[in-house]
């Protein structure tokens, strides 16, 4: 083979090895960060989610498996967020308000889980539920106090938490859907509450 | 050594501790790691195995899809997260990029040099933009702060080292500040 064909021939074969490789790395051109990629893994294939303990604003003691057969919103939060939790909290707000009512607390819920359990006792948790007119039913706001189970809680959502400079946090912020059979199903942007409520309606 | 070095838990830990340190400290380094081993090798060899691999082009094909994967906030997220990433990470950047790079480097001419260059500075160059301009966060792992400072590094570095090559493009070779020390060892083709 003289060089020139056999230069042509290598070229072609690693650039279609390349396109290959990006196809792959990217699910196929969609997914250029790890978050897109997270959002695309899980509507593929829901996943299963671990069965930790946690406590509600009014010390009720309870687990995700008590939500198996409804429908159920998590977003993930610290009391002492000055930004985006804020905004968050009025997101879910808006969420359970476009849901019809009937459906409020039998088919669907709402679940605001803290990580920051060092900070956020069920008082400060209960602050942040009465600013945002959660009751404690429909929409829990809750902590996990077990270390370990919280890491565990977040690997399974994909949530990384990291303290800025400032003694404060910041994380992947996004609306998640666990579905009937347990398993997280649906993450979309926070910015995207009406279509959430959309989906969500459809599903009842 | 400096790959041995590179590789210790402390070095990757302080280098993978902002996202200006990991991209734009701990990754060249990885191939400049290459781009030695490379050197390294008798000069018999090296036309050996670039005939081998069917010359230059694709060497930098590979080289450039490698390091323009690594480059995808995406892939940065899963270096920290997945071992396996990150031993690909450590195999891929100086064997697929630094080394292959240094390898065909000596066939390429003035334009295919200046292709190389001009590829990477502008690849360079959007990402920073990106970076300052996003939005959002777009690696999972780092602070907005430090995603934006990133992006400027990267910006700058692009305009020093396009100047840079372009000084050299105007008084020398075209062969960019990787020059000097590739050209003098010459050998004819």
């Amino acid at each position: 083979m003289s060089p020139v064909s056999r230069s042509i021939i290598m070229t072609g074969l690693v650039t279609l090895l390349g396109t290959w490789g990006f196809w792959l790395g990217t699910d196929g051109f969609t997914a250029f960060t790890a978050e897109t990629a997270r959002r695309v893994e899980i509507l593929k294939s829901p996943r299963p989610l671990p069965p930790v303990q946690l406590v509600d604003q009014d010390g009720h003691s309870f687990s995700l498996r008590d939500y198996e057969g409804k429908l159920l919103a998590v977003d993930f939060i610290y009391t002492r967020c000055t930004t985006l939790c804020q905004s968050m909290g009025m997101i879910f707000k808006q969420i359970r308000d476009l849901i019809p009512e009937e459906s409020l607390g039998r088919d669907f819920m709402l679940l605001s889980i803290s990580f920051d359990p060092d900070h956020d006792d069920s008082a400060g948790l209960k602050r942040y539920g009465k600013a945002y007119d959660a009751d404690g039913r429909v929409w829990r706001i809750a902590r996990v106090p077990d270390k370990a189970q919280l890491e565990s809680l977040l690997d399974a959502f994909g949530i990384v938490v990291i303290p800025d400079e400032l003694g404060e946090y910041e994380h992947n912020a996004a609306l998640h859907l666990i579905g009937r059979d347990g398993r997280l199903r649906l993450i979309s942007d926070i910015d995207k509450a009406v279509p959430f409520a959309e989906q969500v309606t459809a599903l009842l | 050594m400096l790959y041995l070095l590179l590789g210790t838990p402390w070095a990757r830990h302080q280098l993978e501790a902002s996202m200006t340190l990991h991209m734009l400290v701990q990754m060249p380094l990885l191939v400049i790691v290459g781009i030695t081993a490379c050197r390294l090798l008798p000069d018999c060899w090296r036309q050996r195995l670039l005939d081998g691999l069917g010359g230059a082009i694709p060497c930098v094909v590979v080289a450039m899809f490698v390091s323009s994967y690594w480059m995808l906030p995406r892939a940065l997220d899963a270096a920290l997260t997945e071992p396996l990433a990150e031993i690909s990470k450590f195999i891929t950047l100086p064997l697929l990029v630094g080394f292959l790079l240094a390898l065909s480097w000596r066939r390429l001419t003035l334009i295919g040099r200046g292709f190389v260059w001009t590829n990477f500075f502008s690849m360079l160059a959007v990402l920073g933009w990106l970076y300052i301009v996003a939005p959002v966060r777009i690696c999972n792992s780092y602070l907005v702060n430090d995603q934006q400072h990133a992006g400027w590094y990267m910006v700058i570095l692009a305009t020093l080292l396009f100047l840079w090559w372009l000084g050299t493009l105007l008084v020398g070779d075209g062969g960019g500040p990787r020059k000097p020390s590739i050209d003098t060892d010459r050998t004819p083709e």
